[in-house]
């Protein structure tokens, strides 16, 4: 049997991010590696080189990945000036070394935000994702029995918008692309996909202002409807659900002052 | 407890107040625009019976004017804060930032939208002094309509661009206004959240309209008065 096309081989000239932690300076070092197979993934082309490192002595190139099918969103290089490499729609780890010219420089960098502090070289501290979420990004529920499905109706355009919102998965590309390293399109699929859903109304005002807060708590940049966040997102997230949120937190946060001269407390809850 | 102190205080917030003020900005631009085609009638009766006419609205008028330099004031504020926010939230930039295509809106201009801005705060500044705070009555500037001494504001317009290099600055700004105006259109309508996905598209292409018909609209003036007017003196 023939496998021509498996066979075919490439040079890859490489410029790597390289910190040793987080409060050291970084700098960019060159790497050169031969005959790496075109239907390699890059994550596979970066496994080599750093086999290659481990035999010379050196250190490793630390990056992230794990189920390294598209769904886990561990995966976050900037390649090229891109977040997740140059194609439309897919994270780091669904790229292949076929998607580059023989022997074209490639600059890896890792997510460059103030609230993803690098750990070491590709590694980001991501977990201001994980506070925004903590700050509001679920749906109470009461523990017990069981709900009787279909119990609660969901229009089928609604639900199809909130899965599509769902299907954000926190890899942080659109940070990583917007230009002012706004989390708006992270922040606003989690809102957004809760309140669509009637599951979602109860908590939908302390939601929007606790996340939003949160996000801004963070440090994250300004939206400037850029739309370059939807560009670079590996499920293509779109702004849309920036809309939402922008609609969701105006809402509340009206709603909230008038709670406030109310009496309330808790101008979120 | 300051009103709404939470709402404004925040990222989005801001982003409202930057949509809000853009909004009563386009507004007061596209009524300036419609005021200024008198200039395009063969003398300045037209232009002059118009600043009449504004000057007669009295009290109206001062409330407008201080409104629109308190909108102003506070788009520009906006704007700062915004910018300096975004700057501080990624300290050490990227060797290369390249955009994927697709949906994007990312270009120079737009992302550029506080320069565009300080090139037309430099404008208005400039445009205020010639026209706001210009040659009025007193300076003899006096023009008879329908038997009533005014401002000859029209013949400033016609002195202004006798000027070549005045001429040329307007159109240049005009075109920066153009810039800012093709995102800034569409950009309020999703800052303040009334974009649903039908009108996003209609909404963006009719910045492009109306970015083109403002620029154009307003940089064929000083053109206009300098080929027709050019030689009175």
């Amino acid at each position: 049997m023939e496998h021509k096309h498996s066979e075919k081989k490439m040079n890859v000239r490489l410029k790597i991010w390289r910190q040793e932690g987080p409060k050291t300076p970084g700098k960019f070092e060159e790497f050169s590696l031969s005959d790496i197979l075109t239907d390699m993934s890059f994550l596979e082309m970066l496994d080599v080189l750093n086999e290659k490192l481990i035999h010379e002595g050196k250190r490793p190139v630390e990056y992230e990945s794990d189920c390294r099918e598209g769904i886990c969103g561990t995966c976050s290089l900037m390649i090229s000036g891109q977040a997740h490499g140059p194609n439309r729609g897919a994270t780091t780890c669904q790229l292949y070394m076929r998607s580059f010219d023989n022997n074209e420089l490639i600059t890896i960098e890792p997510w460059r935000a103030k609230s993803f502090p690098v750990i070491r070289d590709l590694v980001t501290d991501r977990s201001s994702f994980d506070r925004i979420i903590s700050a509001g990004g679920y749906v109470s529920v009461k523990t017990g029995p069981h709900a009787d499905a279909n119990a609660i109706l969901v229009a089928k355009d609604l639900s199809d918008r909130a899965m599509d919102a769902a299907a954000c998965i926190g890899c942080g590309a659109c940070v990583a692309a917007c230009p002012n390293a706004s989390a708006s399109l992270f922040t606003s699929a989690k809102i957004t996909q809760f309140a669509l859903l009637p599951q979602g109304h109860p908590e939908r005002s302390r939601r929007a202002i606790r996340m939003v807060d949160q996000m801004d708590k963070e440090g994250f940049g300004s939206c400037s409807n850029l739309q370059e966040c939807e560009a670079a997102c590996p499920k293509k997230i779109s702004i849309q659900n920036i809309t939402i949120m922008k609609q969701e937190y105006l809402k509340a946060a009206i709603a909230a002052d008038f709670r406030a001269g109310m009496g309330s407390a808790d101008g979120g809850a | 407890m300051v009103p709404f102190k939470r709402l404004f205080s925040s990222s989005l917030g801001r982003k409202y107040l930057m949509g809000a003020s853009g909004l009563a900005l386009v507004l007061f631009i596209l009524v300036h625009l419609l005021g200024n085609l008198t200039f395009y009638s063969h003398n300045g009766d037209a232009t002059n019976a118009y600043s009449a006419k504004l000057h007669s609205l009295g009290l109206l008028l001062v409330v407008a004017e201080w409104g629109l330099f308190a909108v102003i004031i506070l788009h520009i504020y906006m704007a700062f804060q915004v910018t300096y926010r975004s700057k501080v939230a990624r300290p050490i930039g990227y060797d290369s930032l390249k955009s994927k295509g697709g949906p994007t809106k990312s270009n120079v201009t737009t992302r550029n939208m506080i320069y565009t801005g300080i090139v037309l705060l430099v404008f208005l500044i400039i445009h205020l002094k010639q026209f706001r705070f210009g040659p009025d009555l007193e300076d003899g500037y006096t023009a008879t309509v329908n038997g009533v001494m005014v401002d000859d504001v029209y013949r400033v317009g016609v002195e202004t661009f006798q000027n070549v290099g005045w001429v040329a600055f307007y159109v240049f700004s005009m075109f920066f206004l153009g810039f800012h105006f093709r995102h800034g259109f569409w950009s309020m309508f999703q800052s303040l959240g009334a974009l649903n996905p039908r009108w996003s598209k209609p909404i963006h292409a009719m910045g492009l309209i109306i970015a083109i018909l403002m620029a154009v609209g307003f940089l064929g003036i000083p053109i206009y008065l300098h080929v027709t007017q050019g030689g009175v003196q």
